[in-house]
């Protein structure tokens, strides 16, 4: 199978939202996210309330792959950062550990200038964080069996209720 | 590849709906959008041309409930059908934990469904999956038009491992949640084997 599953515990969540919260303020951003490179939100810290983060996430996903795609066109790696800039919202995306994407959304409060400055120095710290986490996937990996899974134990009648 | 969050107590996996163009798998998205609770679903987002042909993909969340004491929700996507599109499919493959195939019945549709399954292989191993090994079912769609293909031949030549498959009228909900259920299933029955 390509990769590994994303899991996240509760110990690095933590470490994450308080990370993102720090560079939410600093940047003084409107929204300020972490999606994993298949679309999946991690966390998000903001004005969350009138917005579609679950749409906002896959979005993003597929805007940083085609991207990726085109920069394997022309030879490049990736594009490591992507910025759309509206009338009075602005979005920086970036990429941090090849793995998770970062999103800034953010108005004329701040700017970009701040925001790429901000979302630099926080990108080592995430960095750390999800690099941490992998090395845990991969330990618990390695002593599977004894560590207790909730998935382990499903049955086909919970399956069936979920459709009931 | 799903995403499993001990914090939140939440378990995301992706699926993704594969085949030729105007097959249905939209419209699969489509009738599960429209027969599903509001607060079970997020936004349908649809990328797609002026002309409703799909462009990148189409994607609906859905929340299914809980799962031993864990959220289960289902990311489903489509691809661009249409074979120019084919970089763009590429993307989607991406971190998938169930493919649906939604083969068009018709008889004049054979050859793009035989073409399509073959890009889904091809495809698939470049993103380092098996076809034969990923939760995989077959919806044969378009069952009520005059011109199909017996679901005999059909499983004959798209069918030779005996996936489970379904016929289908996506349009009017035949066979969409019986080929939902069965790939969702099999994606959590994976999760139980690899024991997280």
């Amino acid at each position: 199978m390509a990769g590994s599953d994303l899991v996240m515990y509760e110990e690095e969540f933590k470490q994450i939202d308080e990370e993102l919260s720090k560079l939410h303020e600093q940047a003084n951003a409107k929204l300020t996210f972490v999606v994993d490179k298949n679309g999946q939100l991690i966390t998000a810290v903001g004005e969350t309330e009138n917005l579609d983060t679950t749409s906002l996430a896959s979005l993003t996903a597929g805007n940083i792959a085609a991207t990726g795609g085109m920069a394997k066109l022309i030879g490049e790696k990736e594009f490591s950062i992507l910025f759309h800039e509206g009338e009075r919202d602005n979005i920086h995306i970036s990429i941090i550990s090849q793995r998770v994407i970062l999103v800034v959304i953010f108005d004329q409060r701040s700017s970009l200038g701040l925001v790429r400055l901000r979302v630099k120095k926080s990108a080592e710290a995430l960095s750390n964080i999800f690099n941490r986490i992998l090395l845990k996937v991969e330990k618990e990996k390695g002593v599977k069996g004894e560590t207790k899974s909730p998935f382990a134990e499903i049955t086909e009648e919970d399956i069936d209720k979920l459709f009931s | 590849m799903s995403f499993i969050n001990y914090s939140a107590r939440e378990i995301n996996c992706k699926i993704v709906y594969y085949g030729p163009g105007l097959g249905g798998k939209t419209t699969n998205l489509q009738y599960i959008y429209k027969k599903t609770s509001p607060d079970a679903k997020g936004k349908m987002i649809s990328l797609a041309t002026e002309t409703e042909r799909t462009l990148f993909f189409d994607f609906l969340p859905l929340a299914l409930g809980m799962i031993r004491g864990f959220k289960t929700r289902f990311h489903l996507y489509t691809v661009p059908g249409q074979v120019f599109y084919d970089a763009s499919r590429k993307l989607i493959l991406k971190g998938v934990d169930g493919v649906v195939f939604v083969a068009d019945s018709q008889v004049e549709r054979m050859e793009a469904n035989i073409e399509s399954l073959d890009n889904l292989r091809t495809n698939l191993t470049e993103q380092g999956y098996n076809l034969d090994a990923i939760s995989f079912c077959i919806q044969y769609n378009k069952r009520d038009l005059p011109n199909v293909v017996p679901v005999e031949e059909m499983n004959r030549v798209l069918n030779p491992k005996n996936v489970p498959w379904f016929e289908g009228v996506a349009k009017d909900g035949r066979g969409v949640f019986d080929t939902l259920k069965e790939v969702a299933k099999q994606v959590l029955m994976e999760l139980k084997k690899t024991g997280r």
